[in-house]
């Protein structure tokens, strides 16, 4: 599935990323590539600067220095806009969708359908209605309405629309802004499932996270960020998933972690039982 | 794959049609109407006559233009607190240009317009750039507006007090246009009905049936992230508190023409009878979530009570408790049915 040995230019590159907010270093010295048909997951802790690297990839900042690439032509963006333009979505964990506005708005939100002339220019309603349902239904989404609010789906349906909609506007690249980190294990399954289907159709795909359990199953290549830094670059074949959970939580930390942990459980043997629950 | 779903998404399905019935936004305000309607029409034979609806809904029209505008504003997000000083303001420029200057009435009318666009463009320009809330720099207009207001035309005219727009040039025109009456089943009625009616026609096709309604309610719902896939957040906000300055010249006008002359210090205390209509039409204070026919209904409920105290032959002291009362019960309302809508489903 992996297919790294193309000559053609990644879909979607960088390289030394900097970035400062004042006197603080946001990021510094990251790159990253994304292919087609494949999934790079950015991975690290609270504070990692997996945000700062997402928000430079969709155009709300520009990085202070490092180069920005597509199709292996330097790019600038200026705000969102532009990126989407050049066809990269960006899904944001918590502002994916507008609550209060029915599933078939909230798709088309920023690229609505027309149709008329002049002053008589209007919404096309009923198509717009029609491709959700279309839409939803190709990717295996079953909602029951598209005239229900995006306040009454759940975390998991939500990110799924939001999903498939970046998919029907020909996103050449995903961004997913933690798409699983709000959501229970079956819920994470079913965004996960989507993620594949995007990857599978030809997307290049950004999966941010804190879960190694989420990212390895579905990941192509594993940026671990650390304190604004990268901590390694890995192909699927050059990591496990014990190694990449080791690297995320910290490596070494968590070992002297777990020897710490291991001998207080030693060091009171014949323990009254813990009370239950 | 619409696989034959089992029985019970059925039921699930009948659930969410009588859902979507009680989360219309205008469902409070139609049941107030026909409370109220109701309730003065046992009280007073006029009130239930078409005389009486005629004047009931004299007024209702005005603040019913108002309100329409003011429910777009609201569900983009934002507030106006100038806009009732600013029907003082457009009305007071039309009368100073044709009365003081001599103006072609017409000419007086549209120098009105853009002075009323540059306020609006102030409003949305400041709210957007500065990210303050409405409610403060629409404040400072608002005070701004009533200080120019008094100075302005004490300054002019030595009073407080513009009038004898009647001898302007094209005034006539302008009155039948603006001012006038026109006869159904006999009675006559006021032509800013006919105004009403429109601005509300167009402001619900342009909320429900265009791609800028689409945008109205996603920056009043979550402006960062409508601006996130794209939407124009700041120059629809602009855009909005354009149109509300758009509308308070219209009414501004209306009334100018209609009483030919203009007190410097009408139009206070307006701006928040405006607000209370639109929320009794539905409209979430947070933004988001409203109807332009609901704030219409709301101004038409204003109209009813305020005229239906007065053919019931109480004292018109009365009518604010009852506006307040109405008030607390729709915010509640609302809440409910926001609440609902929101709910999620797991």
């Amino acid at each position: 599935m992996t297919a790294t040995t193309t000559t053609e230019p990644a879909l979607l590159e960088v390289e030394d990323l900097v970035k400062y907010f004042g006197s603080v270093i946001a990021l510094t010295g990251i790159s990253a590539t994304v292919r087609a048909g494949g999934v790079t997951c950015v991975l690290g802790d609270n504070g990692a600067g997996k945000s700062t690297l997402i928000k430079i990839l969709s155009g709300v900042f520009r990085p202070d220095r490092g180069s920005y690439r597509i199709d292996g032509e330097p790019v600038q963006f200026s705000s969102p806009r532009d990126a989407l333009d050049r066809g990269i979505a960006t899904v944001y964990q918590d502002l994916a969708m507008i609550p209060l506005m029915s599933v078939w708005r909230n798709f088309f939100l920023g690229s609505e359908p027309t149709k008329g002339v002049g002053p008589l220019r209007r919404f096309d309603v009923a198509s717009a209605r029609k491709i959700v349902r279309a839409e939803l239904a190709g990717m295996g989404i079953d909602i029951r309405d598209p005239d229900q609010p995006v306040g009454t789906l759940s975390g998991g349906e939500r990110q799924s629309v939001a999903i498939a909609r970046a998919v029907y506007f020909g996103a050449r690249v995903l961004i997913l802004d933690e798409p699983t980190s709000a959501l229970g294990v079956k819920q994470a399954g079913v965004v996960l499932r989507y993620v594949a289907q995007a990857r599978d159709r030809g997307l290049g795909v950004v999966f941010i996270t804190h879960n190694p359990h989420h990212a390895y199953p579905v990941g192509d290549r594993f940026l671990v960020l650390n304190r604004g830094q990268s901590l390694g670059d890995f192909a699927k074949s050059d990591i496990s998933r014990e190694e990449l959970t080791r690297l995320m939580a910290g490596g070494a930390e968590l070992d002297q972690l777990a020897h710490e942990l291991d001998r207080l459980g030693t060091a009171a043997p014949g323990p009254e039982p813990a009370p239950a629950g | 794959m619409t696989s034959a779903a089992p029985p019970v998404d059925e039921r699930v399905a009948e659930i969410s049609r009588l859902r979507r019935i009680l989360v219309r936004p205008e469902l409070g305000s139609v049941v107030g109407a026909i409370v109220v309607f109701a309730f003065f029409a046992t009280q007073s034979g006029v009130f239930r006559s078409l005389d009486g609806v005629a004047i009931w809904l004299d007024p209702a029209s005005t603040l019913g233009i108002m309100a329409v505008v003011i429910a777009l504003l609201m569900i983009g997000g934002e507030f106006d607190l100038s806009a009732g000083v600013m029907t003082a303001t457009t009305g007071l420029v039309v009368m100073i240009l044709a009365t003081e200057y001599g103006w072609n009435i017409w000419a007086a009318i549209f120098a009105s317009l853009v002075v009323a666009l540059l306020i609006g463009a102030f409003n949305g320009v400041m709210v957007v750039k500065t990210g303050l809330p409405s409610f403060i720099v629409t404040l400072s207009t608002f005070l701004m507006l009533q200080g120019l207001n008094l100075g302005v035309t004490k300054a002019i005219t030595g009073t407080v007090q513009v009038s004898g727009l009647a001898r302007a040039p094209g005034y006539d025109a302008a009155k039948s246009l603006l001012a006038g009456t026109f006869s159904l089943f006999g009675v006559q009625f006021r032509v800013a009905i006919l105004w009403w009616i429109a601005v509300a026609a167009v402001a619900t096709w342009v909320l429900m049936r265009t791609k800028i309604g689409n945008w109205i309610f996603a920056v009043g719902g979550n402006a960062l992230a409508a601006r996130s896939v794209g939407v124009p957040a700041a120059g629809t906000k602009v855009g909005l508190f354009m149109v509300t300055a758009g509308a308070a010249w219209l009414v501004g006008t209306i009334n100018a023409v209609r009483f030919t002359s203009v007190q410097a210090n009408i139009g206070i205390g307006q701006e928040l009878i405006y607000i209370v209509a639109a929320v009794i039409g539905g409209c979430l204070l947070t933004g988001g979530y409203g109807s332009a026919i609901g704030a219409s209904i709301g101004a038409l409920v204003f109209g009813m009570a305020a005229n239906g105290i007065v053919f019931a032959g109480w004292d018109a002291d009365w009518f604010k408790l009852f506006l307040g009362a109405m008030l607390l019960l729709a915010v509640l309302t609302n809440n409910l049915i926001r609440r609902y809508a929101e709910e999620a489903r797991r």
